[in-house]
């Protein structure tokens, strides 16, 4: 057993290899959901280069959705950049979560891991390391649940390829189609941010959540303000959602969830 | 080259909070309210973006029966909230849409 561990702990070929394995789930739901996002950005007018690179730069699902929509309604950066930042704050829960099982990993090898850490990477990690203990193996007590870097490496740099492949994908799916209303392609955008939405909604907090959200954005646009009402919209409601946080509750970010990012 | 610049600083906000926590909390857990406040945050944009584009296109008020967005939004959410699936959400959005712009044609 101590061989075989220390065996994979200095080949990290091998273990690259199970992780990018271990990413199949999400390779199936990233390429998809990513030739979505390549044709809604090519029918939101954005260049198809455009649409990729922010695959490879943001890598952060709904965010770029949003990107997309609100390029297209004209909002300013500083708008764009604070939405996706409320957005995304949340991987600050996963990042904590799995610190504890990427010790004694050098602080480049902690920060190139993080660079692809999503929904999905956390929920599959977690899950194994809940079921199979590290790199889907029995759990030995002496290296017990630590996570090798090859292993996350190859899971999450896989995911992120899935999705930039499927976003360029989408963006050639998307030069063909011309004019996007006539597959009513214009409204497909809104209809994945109800989807996203929706799949949010576990209980009554959530609900709570989204219609205080939703109240307070729209009081806002409606005297006036921009796009940027997004942010003292969630932040409120964000804060009336801690009215229903239960004593003991479980935190769903931090349960399993597998909705797509 | 705007688009890069933008594409750089979206990166970077999104980058700050993915990393931060393992660099620097090396094990120890987040206050749990402080968690909880961050779990509300991808609902509340997604509903404070949502919500305005559907009731308030453009800033105005438009509750009504010539607004198709709203209409079609409704069983879209439907969709969404039994398969729970986006990619059927999405693609019954459209259908839906196209279809609501054809009755509107004939009517």
């Amino acid at each position: 057993m101590t061989e075989r561990n220390e065996m994979h702990h200095r080949s990290p070929d091998l273990s690259r290899l199970r992780g990018a394995r271990e990413a199949l789930p999400i390779v199936f739901g990233y390429v998809p959901i990513g030739i979505a996002y390549g044709v809604l950005g090519t029918a939101a007018g954005l260049p198809g280069w455009a649409v990729i690179a922010m695959s490879v730069m943001v890598y952060a699902g709904s965010a770029q959705f949003i990107a997309v929509s609100l390029l297209d309604q004209g909002a300013t950066a500083a708008a764009i950049v604070a939405t996706t930042f409320l957005v995304n704050l949340r991987h600050m829960l996963y990042s904590s979560a799995l610190s504890p099982r990427l010790r004694r990993m050098s602080h480049g090898r902690l920060a190139w891991l993080a660079a692809e850490l999503t929904d999905e990477s956390f929920v599959v990690i977690s899950r194994l390391l809940r079921t199979r203990g590290a790199m889907g193996r029995p759990t030995d007590p002496r290296t017990g649940g630590i996570l090798p870097f090859g292993f996350v490496a190859g899971l999450q740099g896989t995911a992120q390829l899935s999705w930039v492949a499927g976003s360029a994908l989408g963006v050639a799916a998307g030069s063909f189609i011309g004019d996007p209303a006539r597959f009513g392609l214009d409204y497909a955008l809104v209809a994945m941010f109800l989807g996203l939405l929706a799949l949010q909604i576990h209980g009554r907090r959530e609900v709570a959540v989204a219609v205080a959200a939703g109240a307070v954005a729209l009081v806002l646009r409606l005297v006036g303000m921009g796009t940027g009402a997004v942010i003292p919209a969630t932040l409120l409601a964000s804060a009336v959602g801690l009215l229903f946080v239960t004593v003991g509750h479980r935190s769903e970010v931090l349960a399993d969830h597998e909705e797509v990012a | 080259m705007r688009l890069l610049a933008l594409f750089a600083a979206m990166g970077v906000v999104t980058y700050i909070p993915r990393v931060l926590p393992l660099l620097a909390l090396s094990g120890r857990r987040l206050p749990p309210l402080l968690i909880h406040f961050f779990e509300g945050f991808p609902v509340a944009v997604l509903a404070a973006f949502v919500v305005p584009l559907l009731l308030a296109p453009g800033g105005i008020l438009a509750v009504n029966r010539d607004n198709l967005e709203l209409i079609v939004a409704i069983p879209t959410t439907l969709v969404a909230l039994r398969t729970r699936s986006l990619i059927a959400t999405v693609v019954a959005g459209s259908v839906l849409m196209v279809v609501a712009r054809a009755v509107v044609q004939v009517v």
